[in-house]
């Protein structure tokens, strides 16, 4: 790894009331790389997403993107910066009143100020690289299964050429097949845009597939990274035990919240 | 002790939500004056309250105006004053009836839409996805729906005015036995611009809070189904009550004295 990384979080602590969710965050992602956060529910990969993205705020530490510190930075800056960025949700978060293409194309016309009829052009490009047909387009997103709900929003995480994409639990809920056409369309798209990838899943099929490293989020901290071809024998009890599943470990399962 | 502490924490809370939403209102009208401006969002906006509210105001006006005539007339047929139907029912409509009763069927109405779409597009992330498509969200999804409740509610409540009055003269005129001329005559006789003005001011007043609230309460709704409930019926509550509240004080500024 040499010169700025293109993600760099250091010290990051965020909190919501007395639960303490991110405790201490430090992970370096260079240009080009392609991370995978896995870790159990609840454990603050989303929190980590968002306060990447600035949708929340950490109390402490130093985020930066190219070099750029973006905690607290001012609206109109963080606008700028969201133009390197494309995400895809967990739930796919499209645009229930706009069509297919209007929600690939959202970033490009609204964010970039783009004329409507060359951001269909490119919408349905996007949306032929993810494997769907033009007329998928004039659809609107209630009329999708969750399979291609999934696909339109990574076409629409890709639309922009972004160099830096977020993939939040892109499988979830897809069965497997489904989940692996997606785990199989985010290497080749990523690989494509030369993008910097940053994941957060626990799905391990999932998380083998797309990443270089892996890191394991446990209570707040990183407990792990490491190259994903080593995750198997991470020689990290925490990371066996999320990795093979069990119940039966040093992470213990809090039931009540 | 506990009964105090209870006290002071619903009052503390009290605090927290009028700073957060005043802090909201200032936040969304100065996206309103700010560009990016979005004239399509503006438009379906205003048809949404402009134009589909006007059957229920309509009906609300038309029965209140009805409604409000036989009542005049009954009662001050006691002191033989029943020529004062007109003047009556013009006065009290332009004045009161119309704003109110439109304003609280708005907020029904369009209140309660816009926390149920805007709170579905935050738990469903789609508030988060604008952000990351470089899209602020309060000039997106605020600034469009504050400006058309502003402009559209004295829309609503000038056709309300005239409906009202034409209710009051049917029953005048078919059911009460006036002479048209006379009725119409003592419907001008004392009717001042002041008195549609203040019943538009206040129009205008209650479409902003309308907006704000179904917006607000939208904004911040959390936990699924039950939070956009939850926010929907809040934001319906609380915008009657800023309603009658705000009546209270535009009438003390107006007529007063």
């Amino acid at each position: 790894m040499s010169g700025t990384p293109k993600i760099k979080l250091t010290d990051v602590h965020k909190s919501f009331g007395q639960k303490v969710v991110l405790d201490g965050v430090d992970l370096s992602i260079a240009r080009g790389e392609s991370v995978v956060v896995i870790g159990g529910s609840g454990t603050g990969k989303s929190v980590m997403l968002k306060s990447i993205l600035g949708i929340l705020r950490p109390e402490r530490g130093s985020i930066t993107v190219d070099g750029e510190e973006v905690i607290g930075m001012r609206s109109k800056d963080r606008d700028r910066m969201m133009l390197k960025f494309g995400m895809l949700f967990q739930g796919a978060a499209l645009f229930d009143s706009l069509r297919v293409w209007e929600n690939v194309a959202f970033g490009l016309i609204q964010g970039r100020g783009m004329e409507r009829a060359k951001a269909r052009d490119i919408a349905i490009e996007k949306l032929s690289q993810v494997g769907l047909a033009e007329s998928a387009g004039d659809l609107f997103p209630a009329e999708l299964s969750g399979g291609m709900q999934k696909r339109v929003a990574l076409a629409r995480a890709i639309a922009a050429s972004p160099e830096i994409i977020f993939f939040d639990e892109p499988t979830t809920g897809l069965d497997p097949i489904m989940a692996d056409v997606i785990n199989g369309l985010i290497v080749k798209c990523t690989r494509e845009l030369g993008a910097t990838a940053l994941s957060i899943t626990h799905d391990m099929a999932s998380a083998r597939k797309i990443a270089d490293r892996i890191a394991m989020l446990y209570k707040g901290r990183l407990i792990w990274v490491g190259p994903a071809a080593t995750v198997d024998h991470s020689g990290n009890e925490f990371v066996d035990q999320f990795i093979h599943g069990r119940a039966q470990g040093p992470i213990t399962m809090e039931l009540r919240a | 002790m506990d009964f105090l502490a209870t006290v002071g924490r619903a009052f503390l809370a009290f605090l927290s939500h009028v700073g957060r939403l005043s802090a909201f209102a200032g936040t969304a009208v100065s996206h309103v004056v700010r560009p990016p401006f979005y004239p399509r969002l503006l438009l379906r906006s205003m048809i949404e309250i402009g134009y589909y509210s006007l059957p229920v105001v309509g009906l609300t006006a038309v029965f209140t105006g009805m409604v409000l005539a036989l009542q005049s007339y009954s009662g001050f047929s006691r002191f033989a004053a029943e020529g004062a139907v007109a003047t009556v029912v013009v006065l009290s409509v332009t004045r009161e009836l119309a704003p109110v009763l439109a304003g609280l069927m708005v907020a029904g109405r369009i209140g309660a839409s816009m926390a149920a779409e805007i709170g579905t597009m935050r738990v469903t992330e789609q508030i988060d996805a604008l952000t990351t498509l470089s899209t602020n969200p309060f000039k997106y999804l605020v600034a469009p729906r504050l400006l058309a409740g502003l402009v559209m509610v004295p829309f609503l409540v000038l056709v309300a005015d005239i409906i009202g009055v034409f209710g009051g003269y049917i029953v005048g005129i078919y059911k009460l036995g006036f002479n048209p001329a006379s009725y119409l005559a003592r419907t001008w006789e004392y009717l001042e611009p002041l008195d549609v003005i203040s019943g538009l001011t206040k129009a205008a007043v209650f479409g902003f809070l309308i907006s704000l609230m179904g917006c607000y309460h939208g904004y911040y709704s959390r936990g699924g189904a039950q939070g956009v409930g939850t926010a929907t019926t809040n934001s319906v509550v609380s915008a009657a009550i800023m309603i009658l509240v705000f009546n209270y004080i535009i009438t003390a500024l107006y007529f007063g004295k």
